[in-house]
């Protein structure tokens, strides 16, 4: 029944593959499609190189079946043209507009794989001139995994694709190349509508309002404006109010306590890179104190300070662990993947990815305790202060803010941290392939979204944006179109834009952002990046935060001399009693404190402040804590698991609920519309109804075709209605050892034993 | 409510925001309790709102409207007694030592169904409210201490543990209260009733009604032209562990069966369990063949199961599923079963499944246990897990019951199901399978009839594996094959959230009850066992208890696909760990709010723009009349009120 539906598969001359589509239904679209092989090329998209009659295998499963077509390397990405007629649009629901399915961007690339014969081999890059493996096996970043066979194609063509596709997927390259410039300069990009949507944080007007909005009171740089005090500092930033001018470039903004956040009490987070102290010299020592005391605001509030890379992972241990779970999703074949699912539970724990999300949350959560119960000042830092920091600092404001689990305040905090906050984009996704920031590559922004995607599955309705909007999201990064992810820097990306800008005296070149989200997508599958169970926020207090606690009025008026030693001791230090004893010690984190996994002091306290939040009455508009108990950490199977064959659910999965939610979301709305049409009739008052019947009109098109579980990725294809048998059954059970003679033993019948 | 235990919680729902889901959904029906410090004022708010649902909906499981309980309630040591519910001991100053608050001094009272603990010096005062059923052991713990305490462990059958301390006697004559709670909490063994027979509630539904087996087979549109009911088990002649109504296939008369039955272990002879509506493709279900060492064989039996292959034209074949590895089957033969040879039946071929025995799922869920209560282990959460295997062996079973489906579904083959007796693993897989095939055993009353067929009326044996009111608690023949079962069906209902009408709470009730012994629905081992003892006549039954309230286990999401095969999958990476049955204790663990909570509002506020619409309606139609006319067309086509199932 499903057969029609297939997009992958189709009638060739070929022999060696089976038809998923009946011959009558190709006839008809055949022969427009014959005659052209390149893909509709984006605007600045330039064909490097291309092969025929390559062999693109079908991914469910063993068999040797597949779809021939053209193999393409353009300067976006690699492109797999079939030689059949496109598929009516069944599974075109959520295309995106920038590539297909059977495209990978070339910053999408993670690793190529040769196959020789039976052998699989890592391409490096860098190969032996005549030689090319028949098969080549792409990985992608986006976890897709591509099987191309190059045996049919004639040798010459094969050898340039497969060079061509290694050459512009793993060698280093230059910045210029990447698609942007050539895509942007093609595009007349209208300009207009995303200021009036996310918040940038590119101006000092958008700083002062966030800053409004979280009643803080430090000071707005905006001397930095055309980056004259140092390159090195963002734009546009916040410094407590007592820090000076001159403090501003002392150690190029290392150790200058950057404002994120203000807590509703009055008291507020900030983040710093750390300055390498060097012993002999004292100077950083004395500046680190005044800027500790700025942060205090005047000894008006205690501080709490956490150096970052003493308690969580180095990134490169974040890549290393990245690396080693991502394979458990990047599957060549079925056999592999049952086989591999025997030890799942133990593989998930050796390699280790979701211990780190649950190290990132827990400090987020210490870094919220202070802030929300002790009202502290926290600063927290790390070398460089762009990677765990934005984590940690994004993930504070999420839990403490309901305003950024919109989804445009959402972006707002992206932009608000790691845009503008300086994360090193472009060095950590190594788009550019340099061998000498191969180091510093890390999936530390995806390990960000990650956080956010176990706050969300564990209170769903606390956020306006989707999973899916989370899963696109972190496809996007390695879409190398948008400014988002392109730069290390402001000053970075200010200096390439304007370089590159056409008209070199007047604006810098006009890119996209992500947040553009209809260069992707169009509106219809923009709708499935919104949560339909979204508690909304209650109309009477649209904007106003809670008010001022009178105490930490109270608290603010203090006159300076009482700076009050917090009630708890727990990893942070309270700053006032050590600040003496710090002098002369080598490194900052050395008197910072120790690192809190190990102290059981900590995570009973981390404990004991869940326990209490959890007993109050859940709030979506306000504080969120996660629980971190071994259960409650997941994997996020949409995004890791979309691709695989074997574990779709089909006609289950969260889609499912979602279309029912989404059905009764709809009645609701026509409810209410033919309530206000009534409402019309009655006062005779024209007004149009506002239509929004959202997600449920996209799910409700789609109800004929049985959803999966990985929707919207993979909507429908060649499914046969089957289910998927784990193979190696036999071999699973343990059986030795421990279940040895309870095993041989009858169901019924033995003596009474002692197990218990 | 929220500090009433277990009664008190079946009867109503706890649906305030700031419950955990668990507790709503899952929960206590059998048992509340160590949250009591989390079950704050609030909850107490919106209880009143269950009153009025509870009293206008359900029948209290006691006596009182539960409005005057609550009054008094918090002012009370003891708890609200059922009808035929007797105090038999109280003692002052026990100390109830949680692992999740700590030591706790109060009240203990142990009727002749429950142990009530309640903690006053509280606020809100701490309650502990299980039926006896559920301990399966109580012990001693070392001798007096110093400060001369006895202290006395409760092991429980749903994944806890108790431990109470209380002053030495001083009065040495006297029983301890531990001797009475031993007394009670093993009725069998000391010759008492299980207070299911006691207890007398009555309810609007008679319960055990809800399964005929004529009208089940008659669903599926048996007797056919094929397959035929027989009466010769109507005495329990044939196999006494078989219900009465038995589907046979047409061409084979009585006399034959019971040679069949010769062949068969115990006399399990294949009988048909489920049939395709449109294939014809049948499940049947079996015990062993008596095959032995020597590889006997039987004319009669493999004439028959050549029969049972020829009732369906789809298929030339048959497929023979041995739930077992085939090593044990193998072993079998030493004790004179076996497996079929495929020489001896043509056209069939056999499989082995392997799942393990009894002994292996007691002894994995053993492990669990200690994995997950009272604290999970910090570190290494997932290998843990894993070292339990009891997600592998859910794996296994359910893996063995896609394969059956499928067969079924897609080959239009059908398959004979057993293991050695037919009793354990075959039901697992026989009822999941039809889980999958069927969509009517995914309502409420579908899986009460799926569960009175295949798991009560097959003669799964629920007095041995389970031990109800035995003292015995090392019995071999205990394990947690329902349990099992129970947690494959909540796996299937995480992959298809909107397949199922019931929702969780619906089946931890059922697990609930498996131990509480507040009913007669899990006792005895045989149909024929609960005709002698005359359950439907003396105790009620689970059913009329969940029927008289169906909403508080409907799921909200439930579309009804009922002609929708369900094929779940069977990877590692879609199963998980019922954390809200197994580690339902663990205060950290209860999420704030009530998944379900949420559609439940939705599903509300649909139903309240209904009926705002349907009055606005009747206002345009009123006015119009009155000024005909005014308009133009009609305004909007009106809406079916839509039928709300919460």
């Amino acid at each position: 029944m499903l057969s029609s539906l297939g997009s992958a598969g189709g009638k060739s001359a070929k022999p060696s593959f089976v038809s998923y589509v009946t011959p009558e239904e190709i006839k008809s679209e055949k022969e427009p499609s014959r005659k052209e092989k390149h893909p509709d090329l984006l605007p600045g998209e330039v064909v490097f190189c291309s092969a025929s009659t390559v062999l693109k295998y079908t991914q469910d499963d063993l068999s040797q079946r597949g779809v021939f077509g053209a193999l393409l390397c353009t300067n976006f990405r690699v492109s797999f043209v079939s030689d059949e007629a496109p598929t009516e649009e069944t599974g075109q629901l959520f295309k995106n507009k920038l590539y297909g399915e059977n495209d990978i961007p070339l910053s999408c690339v993670d690793n190529i794989y040769g196959g020789y014969e039976d052998k699989k081999k890592l391409i490096t890059g860098g190969l032996v001139k005549n030689k090319y493996p028949s098969k080549m096996i792409i990985h992608c970043k986006d976890l897709r995994v591509f099987q191309f066979s190059l045996s049919f194609s004639k040798e010459e063509d094969a050898k340039k694709i497969f060079q061509g596709i290694v050459h512009h997927c793993l060698e280093p390259k230059s910045l210029r190349c990447l698609f942007a410039f050539s895509y942007c300069e093609n595009t007349s990009y209208p300009e207009v509508q995303r200021k009036k949507q996310t918040v940038m944080f590119d101006s000092v007007e958008d700083w002062i309002q966030d800053m409004k909005r979280t009643k803080g009171n430090c000071r707005v740089v905006s001397e930095n404006s055309n980056f004259e005090l140092s390159p090195k500092l963002p734009q546009f930033f916040i410094v407590p109010s007592n820090v000076s001018d001159e403090d501003l470039t002392k150690y190029q903004g290392k150790g200058l306590p950057m404002w994120c956040w203000s807590h509703h009490s009055g008291c507020a987070l900030f983040k710093t890179a750390s300055i390498p102290l060097v012993q002999e010299d004292n100077v950083p020592q004395t500046y680190m104190e005044k800027m500790l005391t700025a942060v205090a605001h005047n000894h008006l509030y205690s501080v709490k300070t956490e150096d970052l890379s003493d308690t969580l992972p180095a990134v490169q241990d974040i890549l290393l662990s990245y690396n080693k779970f991502k394979q458990f999703f990047l599957i060549d074949n079925t056999t592999e993947f049952w086989m591999s699912d025997m030890k799942w539970f133990s593989s998930l724990d050796n390699c280790g990815w979701l211990d780190i999300i649950r190290q990132c949350l827990q400090k987020a959560v210490e870094v919220v305790e202070c802030l929300e119960k002790e009202n502290t000042n926290v600063l927290i830092m790390e070398e460089g202060g762009s990677d765990l920091c934005c984590v940690v600092s994004s993930l504070v404001q999420l839990m403490l803010d309901p305003y950024y689990r919109t989804l445009l305040g959402f972006q707002s905090l992206v932009q608000k941290e790691w845009v503008a906050g300086g994360h090193a984009f472009l060095d950590r996704s190594n788009h550019l392939h340099l061998k000498d920031k191969a180091e510093s590559q890390s999936p530390v922004f995806l390990l960000f979204l990650e956080c956010v995607w176990q706050l969300q599955q564990q209170h769903g309705p606390a956020f306006q944006f989707s999973e899916t909007y989370l899963t696109v999201l972190s496809d996007s990064v390695h879409v190398p179109v948008f400014t988002t992810f392109l730069f290390n820097n402001d000053s970075h990306r200010d200096n390439i834009l304007r370089a590159e800008s056409p008209h070199t005296q007047r604006s810098p070149l006009n890119c996209p952002t992500v947040w553009d989200w209809s260069v992707q997508f169009d509106c219809k599958a923009q709708d499935l990046f919104t949560n339909p169970l979204y508690s909304e926020k209650p109309k009477q207090d649209t904007s106003v935060r809670k008010s001022y606690r009178p105490k930490h009025l109270r608290q603010l008026s203090l006159p300076s001399s009482a700076f009050k030693t917090p009630p708890k001791k727990g990893f942070f230090k309270d700053e006032a009693d050590n600040l003496k004893k710090i002098l002369g010690v080598k490194r900052l984190s050395r008197w910072m404190l120790s690192p809190s996994s190990e102290s059981p002091q900590t995570s009973s306290s981390v404990r004991e402040f869940y326990e209490a939040w959890q007993t109050k009455p859940l709030d979506y508009h306000g504080l969120l804590l996660p629980c971190l108990d071994g259960p409650s950490i997941r994997v996020w199977m949409q995004r890791y698991l979309r691709w695989i064959h074997d574990v779709q659910i089909l006609g289950g999965g969260p889609v499912a609920m979602l279309s029912k939610v989404s059905e009764i979301l709809g009645e609701v709305q026509e409810l209410q519309r033919q309530l206000d049409r009534h409402g019309c009739t009655l006062t005779s008052n024209h007004k149009g109804a506002r239509p929004r019947a959202k997600t449920a009109s996209v799910i409700a098109a789609r109800s004929s075709v049985r959803l999966s579980s990985s929707f919207p990725f993979v909507t429908s294809r060649n499914w046969l209605f089957k289910p998927a048998i784990p193979t190696s059954l036999l071999q699973s059970l343990m059986v030795t050892g421990m279940a040895g003679n309870l095993a041989d033993r009858e169901d019924d019948g033995g003596g009474p034993e002692s197990l218990v | 409510m929220e500090n009433t235990g277990s009664i008190d919680s079946l009867g109503s729902k706890r649906s305030s925001s700031r419950q955990p889901s668990v507790d709503s959904l899952s929960s206590t029906s059998t048992s509340r309790s160590d949250w009591s410090t989390h079950a704050a004022k609030p909850t107490f708010a919106m209880s009143s709102d269950n009153v009025s649902i509870s009293t206008e909906f359900s029948p209290e499981l006691r006596g009182r409207p539960k409005a005057v309980a609550k009054v008094l309630r918090d002012s009370k040591e003891e708890p609200q007694l059922l009808p035929k519910e007797s105090v038999q001991d109280m003692a002052k100053d026990v100390t109830y030592i949680c692992p999740y608050i700590g030591a706790l001094r109060g009240t203990l009272t142990v009727t002749n169904y429950r142990l009530f603990f309640k903690c006053m010096d509280r606020e809100p005062a701490f309650v502990l409210d299980l039926p006896l059923g559920v301990v399966s052991r109580v012990e001693k713990i070392g001798g007096a201490s110093s400060r001369g305490e006895v202290s006395y462990g409760l092991v429980c059958k749903d994944i806890r543990n108790l431990r109470f301390a209380h002053k030495q006697m001083e009065d040495s004559l006297r029983k301890s209260i531990f001797e009475i709670l031993m007394k009670f909490a093993f009725p069998v063994s000391n010759g008492l009733t299980i207070f299911a027979f006691e207890y007398g509630q009555v309810y609007p539904e008679n319960g055990w009604k809800v399964y005929d087996a004529q009208v089940e087979y008659k669903r599926q549109g048996l007797p056919n032209e094929s397959w035929r009911i027989t009466k010769v088990n109507d005495h329990y002649e044939l196999c006494d562990t078989y219900p009465s109504t038995l589907v046979v296939p047409v061409n084979i008369p009585d006399e034959e069966l019971k040679r069949v039955a010769a062949f068969r272990a115990k006399g399990r002879i294949p009988v048909l369990s489920w049939i395709h509506p449109e294939s014809q493709a049948t499940v049947i279900r079996c015990s062993q063949p008596m095959v032995g060492v020597n590889g006997k064989r039987s004319k009669d039996d493999e004439k028959y199961l050549q029969t049972i292959m020829d009732a369906n034209a789809q298929s030339h074949k048959l497929f023979i599923f041995d739930a077992r590895p085939s090593v044990n089957a193998a072993a079998n033969k030493m004790k004179g079963g076996g497996y079929e040879s495929e020489d001896a039946y043509q056209n069939a071929e056999l499989v082995f499944l392997d799942i393990h025995n009894i002994h292996v799922m007691r002894e994995s869920l053993r492990k669990l246990k200690e994995v997950v209560y009272p604290n999970i282990k910090e570190s290494h959460w997932f290998s843990n897990l894993e070292s339990t295997h009891w997600l592998e062996h859910i794996k296994l079973i359910l893996a063995g019951a896609l394969r059956i489906a499928d067969k079924v579904e897609s080959g239009k083959t059908s398959v004979v199901v057993h293991c050695s007796d037919g009793w354990d693993r075959t039901v697992q897989l026989t009822s999941l399978a039809m889980l999958m095939l069927d969509g009517h055993y995914r309502t409420i009353r579908g899986f009460q009839v799926l569960l009175e067929k295949e798991w009560l009326s097959f003669g799964h044996r629920f007095q041995l594996r389970i031990g109800h009111g035995d003292k015995n608690h090392t019995d071999a023949d205990r394990s947690p094959v329902f349990l099992q079962f129970i947690d494959c069906v909540w796996q299937m209902t995480r992959q298809f959230l909107a397949a199922f009408e019931f929702n969780e709470y619906f089946l931890i009730t059922i697990l609930d009850h498996l131990y509480s012994c507040l009913f007669g629905t899990f006792m005895c081992n045989s149909e024929q066992q609960r005709v002698k003892e005359e359950l439907p006549k003396k105790t009620v039954s689970l059913w009329a208890y969940i029927n008289s309230q169906p909403e508080e286990f409907t799921n909200p999401l439930y579309v009804n696909y009922s002609n929708h095969v369900l094929f779940p999958v069977v990877s590692m990476r879609h199963l998980e760990l019922w954390v809200g049955y197994y580690i339902r204790w663990n205060p950290r663990m209860r999420p704030q709010e009530p998944v379900h909570q949420r559609y439940k509002e939705l599903l509300a506020k649909r139903a309240e723009l209904q009926k705002r619409v349907e009055e606005l309606q009747r206002e345009v139609n009123n006015r119009s009349a009155s000024s005909s006319s005014e308009r133009a067309g009609s305004p909007t086509r009106s809406i079916t009120p839509v039928q709300t199932f919460v």
